[in-house]
């Protein structure tokens, strides 16, 4: 069953700039797959489709069978709470410790605080961060912060996960942790999708590779 | 619900956290709040002691009739029976020159004045009780007794009650457009205290979105600074208010003592004080909700 799926998508930004022009594709559920392309060619656009954070400008966009394009704007949260996304520039919160900032994603959709801590200190000991859950976020180290953010973003056991460059910064060794992360979640049945520019990365892994140019799928 | 009212209860920590964080900043919120408060408040009470006094004086309806100097025995007795036959009359109580002399004489401290003057300057008079506390009789009885034969002039003591009461009718006008402008005001200082505060934990509110965060749970702990900016201007509103009525209160007893009476100005009442709060709260909270809906507008256009 098709858990993301594009139909002839495109999205025009203010100002002209074409970043997709006619996109379609299926990702089936329990897949693995990579979206690639040059810098610019439409990647961070269109994992932010599949997360509402921008909205099409035509043709439909359809995850987890409810259609993102045309959803209100109080319903765009509940989608999110289905999604772990790994952002490009981390986004981690340095006003507190490694643990709260894995806890956030729990105590914003309201779960005890007692449950919601047992499964924070689960996803920090899946990433080896668990003792260093007192830390500051800023003395971690990038492939740290890194590793973090992915515990934040599997924290909420999502159906679907969505990564932006999540090796950009990281030397061989932290990228090959990284993806062998994801792996692992996929392995458990968790929808990975994961945008990289690295040609080295995609060609250790043998999965399906969307491969955008000029925001056309090639 | 019990994430609910645990966010509720994280919201308030975090609120209550924020504003202890920045104390001298909070401090200065707070007290432009409540002097902005202050103003219409304390004018509102000042009036309600002004209200309070022209009740307990208009609470004996009373005219004053003065008879012309040139009346007779029979004049006067004449006037008595009219006035004491007119509709709206209770009683009608004859004061003769010689005792409207002597009465000044005794109370005013004039005796001295009094002796050395050469005849009596003063009139008959009748002061006249009406039955019912109602301007309207006062005002027919006062022109009935004027067109009397040999009646000089009739003193409604109700008018200068009738003028304080057009004035304090003016006041409370006033009180409410003030109230209307420096609640503006309140809005004004808490929507700018939120922006700030919003702009300054603007990645937190992002990131918050992004990972599922409902509009309502992110405007929910402003909503509380808001408030809690309002009450607390409140407070120091209600602080400033009863600190100025009691050395008014010090200042007033001096000068009341000297006059023999004990006019005191009275404190707000405990309703009067909560209504007070309450408003501040509810500005507050809508200075809040102007300022976070103005920011999660603009990101969702974004």
């Amino acid at each position: 069953m098709a858990i993301i799926s594009f139909h002839q998508v495109s999205k025009r930004y203010p100002g002209g700039f074409e970043a997709l022009k006619g996109v379609s594709f299926t990702v089936e559920t329990g897949e693995m797959l990579f979206l690639t392309g040059h810098s610019g060619a439409g990647k961070t656009t269109l994992l932010k489709l599949i997360a509402a954070i921008e909205r099409a400008n035509g043709g439909t966009v359809l995850v987890n069978g409810q259609n993102v394009s045309s959803m209100r704007s109080s319903a765009i949260p509940y989608l999110r709470r289905n999604l772990g996304l790994v952002f490009q520039g981390q986004k981690l919160l340095h006003d507190r410790s490694v643990f709260d900032n894995v806890m956030l994603p729990l105590v914003v959709t309201g779960q005890p605080y007692r449950e919601a801590a047992r499964r924070a200190r689960a996803a920090l000991d899946k990433v080896g961060l668990l003792t260093r859950e007192r830390a500051n976020p800023v003395t971690l180290s990038g492939g740290e912060q890194q590793r973090l953010c992915v515990a934040r973003a599997v924290v909420n056991r999502p159906a679907i996960l969505l990564a932006d460059e999540p090796t950009a910064s990281l030397d061989i060794a932290y990228a090959d942790e990284i993806m062998e992360m994801f792996t692992a979640f996929n392995q458990v049945g968790v929808t990975v999708l994961v945008a990289t520019h690295d040609q080295q990365l995609i060609g250790k892994y043998h999965k399906r590779v969307l491969m955008l140019d000029h925001g056309k799928l090639q | 619900m019990r994430a609910w009212l645990q966010h509720h209860r994280l919201s308030l920590a975090q609120t209550t956290s924020r504003l202890a964080k920045s104390p001298f900043a909070t401090i200065l919120n707070v007290v432009a709040i409540g002097v902005a408060l202050s103003l219409p408040f304390g004018l509102y009470c000042l009036l309600a002691n002004l209200a309070a006094v022209s009740h307990k004086v208009s609470f004996e309806p009373q005219l004053t009739v003065f008879l012309a100097r040139d009346a007779t025995r029979s004049d006067v007795a004449a006037v008595e029976s009219k006035l004491k036959a007119a509709r709206g009359v209770r009683a009608a109580r004859f004061i003769s020159r010689e005792a409207a002399l002597a009465d000044l004489g005794r109370t005013g401290g004039l005796s001295e004045v009094i002796s050395s003057l050469p005849q009596n300057p003063l009139p008959d008079a009748f002061v006249v009780t009406l039955s019912a506390s109602d301007p309207a009789l006062a005002d027919r009885l006062e022109l009935e007794f004027k067109s009397l034969p040999k009646v000089a002039h009739v003193q409604a003591d109700s008018a200068w009650v009738k003028r304080l009461d057009a004035l304090l009718r003016l006041g409370r006008t006033g009180v409410a457009l003030l109230s209307g402008l420096l609640g503006m005001a309140l809005v004004a200082v808490t929507f700018n205290t939120i922006r700030l505060q919003i702009l300054t934990q603007r990645d937190e509110i992002e990131l918050c979105r992004l990972i599922g965060a409902t509009n309502a749970y992110i405007r929910r702990p402003f909503f509380y600074l808001g408030s809690m900016l309002g009450a607390l201007g409140g407070v120091a509103a209600l602080a400033i208010v009863i600190a100025g009525l009691v050395f008014l209160n010090r200042d007033l007893g001096v000068l009341a003592e000297l006059y023999g009476s004990d006019l005191r100005l009275i404190m707000p009442t405990p309703r009067e004080m909560g209504i007070v709060l309450a408003v501040a709260a509810a500005l507050g909270w809508v200075g809040a909700y102007l300022s976070v809906s103005k920011h999660l507008l603009g990101s969702d256009r974004k």
